[in-house]
């Protein structure tokens, strides 16, 4: 995937990129309200970022206490060392139980590991029940966003979707008629299911509960609908105790929708009478990314998306320019560990302006991570010749005074002198919307030789 | 107290009135201040772009050309705070944040009766905590706005957007040019829909990209570097 290729066509479409950048952007100011209100806020951030730190120093301990407890609650535990085990553990678990028909809410993992596609293949009807990730899913798209997934779509397109796939009338963009015409699309899907899959926002070691946060309450009716509840998460879901929880809740939230908690925050302990629930713990690159100090930090996320909303870049270029699962500031440090190659424009999609490692709920340094991917890219070779070389010649002219001006006055007087058309054309990607700068007469040294002789 | 000027090398090249607009303010103080002739850049462009090793030569001239100061200020906080971070030094100041946090500068003589959007670079900003940053929770305060606010006659416009990025991002303004470009006209909109006649800033290269597009747009607004503004009320 080449990011800048991505964000060019998307951006070819001038009046939807303003939309999309303002639609984000009312997202962040909403977050601001939230946040801005709590006066302890930079305090709970601090907090939840030492709860992960502690969480992820002593990952191992908290996994086997979390398993131990949540197998003492009835709870069947599994492990996948990545996504094609946590595929094949899931269709096994389906497979056992003579599933047909399953739901989901809203899980970033089972994205991540393409549960969807593997499932249908093995004859089995998927439904996301969150009502973005149906939209997306009916359109056959990946979702562009991680807690709003079809943020990219405006109300006449999802009208256009639906028209096609659950008969509401052509034309129709009314959000509330659509909406419910989903409800009752979805109602029937949860009627007939025989299973259902959540993610997991958090695990808790000492009570081996999981909770899912979702403002739907599709994941209650999923579960509480069938006799089979698949709960997939990351190993890096893990808090330590229940208490933390409090911390957790009131950050993610606002961070996410500006919204003080998720209208629901199901806990879910044991399975219910004559049924099964299973958990599936996926590692799929995390503890790969666990033993590399520049960047452990970045598994702290709590997946709010407050870094995608805040992001100019983002905003401006839309999720799917990524070409990851997880779009945005903090999928550009998670998805170079997965495959550097692959990923290598990400880190540069952005002019780390910080403002990702400002808003963060759990204080993950992400353009400092970017920086540091930067410098890897470079070394593993994947960056443009042309750029490798340009900085190189770079790193010597500047290191060589008299070199350096000289070539400064070249440069110049050649864009004093030379016709426009030597000076805008298809090299200078800078003046394709943008002048250059005017060049002066003399340099500051040139003048500040002439004005203040007596100093030198 | 000694003062080395530090001019970043496309001030140095393009914009030698930012340049000495900063030193003839610092002199209008009582300072002394000397530019050491040997300076070239900080480093950063390389540094960010992904090949550190390239930049540590440069970085390491720029410490043997500042080394015999007191103090060293520049007018740009992206340059400054690439200093900082990565040539550790704690005497390196923003043109903005020395005169407030050293020199303590109080008053402005001149009157500047035009209204001025402030473009806040996110380096001087984020970086260096010249100003509150919108996204953290805490009292508002800003260096520049101060300085500003302190100036007779000057009309400081409140913007939609506070302290979003303009997009320049060093190598980011060619290799993303598309979104950089759509960043620096959304900037500029937000200052023109909110009738600043000057866009002033402390980061001359935040400045040159919206310069780059203004003037290409033909809009009318005008580009001042804060040091600009600052030396003439002085």
């Amino acid at each position: 995937m080449n990011h800048p290729k991505a964000a060019a066509e998307f951006n070819k479409d001038e009046a939807k990129t303003e939309w999309h950048d303002k639609a984000l952007w009312f997202v962040r100011k909403k977050r601001d309200i939230a946040t801005h209100g709590i006066p302890e806020w930079e305090q709970l951030r601090e907090e939840a970022s030492a709860i992960k730190a502690n969480v992820l120093s002593n990952l191992d301990n908290y996994l086997i206490e979390f398993e131990k407890n949540a197998q003492s609650n009835g709870i069947k535990v599994h492990w996948a060392k990545n996504a094609k085990e946590h595929n094949r553990i899931v269709h096994e678990i389906l497979k056992a139980k003579g599933v047909k028909k399953l739901v989901k809410s809203k899980s970033m993992l089972t994205e991540e590991c393409h549960l969807n596609p593997y499932l249908e293949k093995n004859g089995m009807e998927v439904i996301d029940t969150d009502l973005g990730e149906r939209i997306v899913q009916l359109a056959k798209e990946p979702p562009s966003h991680i807690v709003l997934p079809a943020i990219h779509k405006r109300k006449e397109e999802v009208g256009e979707i639906f028209h096609e796939h659950i008969g509401t009338e052509k034309g129709a963009s009314d959000p509330q008629y659509l909406t419910t015409s989903a409800r009752n699309h979805l109602r029937e899907k949860f009627l007939k299911a025989d299973a259902a899959i959540t993610g997991v926002n958090f695990a808790m070691a000492e009570t081996g509960g999981v909770v899912v946060c979702t403002n739907e309450g599709n994941a209650d009716l999923g579960v509480n609908m069938t006799p089979l509840h698949i709960a997939c998460m990351g190993v890096e879901k893990i808090i330590p105790q229940l208490k933390h929880l409090s911390v957790f809740l009131r950050i993610l939230a606002r961070s996410a929708t500006g919204q003080a908690i998720t209208t629901y925050s199901s806990h879910f302990q044991k399975p219910k009478p004559g049924s099964e629930m299973h958990i599936v713990i996926v590692d799929n690159g995390r503890s790969e990314q666990l033993g590399r100090e520049d960047f452990r930090k970045s598994l702290n996320c709590i997946r709010c998306g407050a870094c995608m909303n805040t992001c100019p870049v983002y905003r401006r270029s839309g999720g799917h320019s990524y070409g990851y699962t997880v779009p945005g500031p903090i999928g550009s440090i998670l998805s170079p560990g997965k495959d550097l190659k692959e990923h290598s424009t990400l880190p540069f999609a952005s002019s780390l302006c910080g403002s990702c490692s400002a808003v963060c709920p759990v204080k993950i340094d992400i353009h400092t991570q970017l920086y540091k991917w930067r410098q890897i890219i470079a070394k593993e070779g994947h960056l443009a010749p042309s750029k490798k070389m340009g900085m190189k010649v770079m790193g010597y002219v500047f290191t060589k005074p008299k070199l350096y001006r000289t070539l400064g006055k070249i440069a110049r007087n050649s864009l004093s002198v030379l016709p426009r058309f030597m000076i805008y054309n298809k090299f200078n990607v800078w003046g394709k919307a943008r002048e250059l700068p005017k060049p002066p007469k003399e340099s500051f040294r040139d003048w500040y030789l002439k004005n203040r002789p007596k100093r030198n | 107290m000694k003062i080395g000027l530090f001019i970043p090398c496309y001030i140095e090249q393009f914009y030698p009135n930012v340049g000495v607009a900063t030193l003839e303010l610092l002199e209008k103080l009582g300072l002394e201040v000397e530019y050491p002739l040997d300076q070239t850049c900080c480093g950063q462009p390389m540094a960010n772009s992904g090949c550190e090793n390239d930049s540590f030569a440069t970085t390491r001239l720029f410490k043997e050309n500042f080394k015999n100061f007191d103090y060293i200020v520049g007018p740009s906080g992206s340059c400054v705070l690439h200093i900082k971070e990565h040539a550790h030094l704690d005497n390196v100041f923003e043109l903005c944040e020395f005169l407030t946090d050293i020199v303590k500068v109080n008053s402005f003589e001149k009157i500047f009766s035009r209204k001025v959007g402030l473009h806040v670079s996110c380096h001087g900003q984020r970086g260096l905590g010249l100003a509150q940053s919108s996204e953290i929770v805490g009292e508002d305060y800003s260096k520049m706005r101060n300085l500003l606010d302190k100036i007779k006659g000057l009309d400081l416009i409140e913007l939609e957007r506070k302290d979003e990025c303009c997009g320049f991002g060093g190598t980011f303004a060619v290799a993303e040019e598309a979104v950089s470009v759509k960043m620096g006209k959304d900037r500029i909109k937000d200052h023109i829909a909110h009738e600043a006649e000057i866009l002033t800033g402390g980061d001359m290269s935040c400045l040159m990209h919206l310069e780059g597009l203004i003037n290409r747009q033909g809009n009318s607004i005008k580009v001042m570097h804060i040091a600009e503004i600052l030396n003439q009320a002085m």
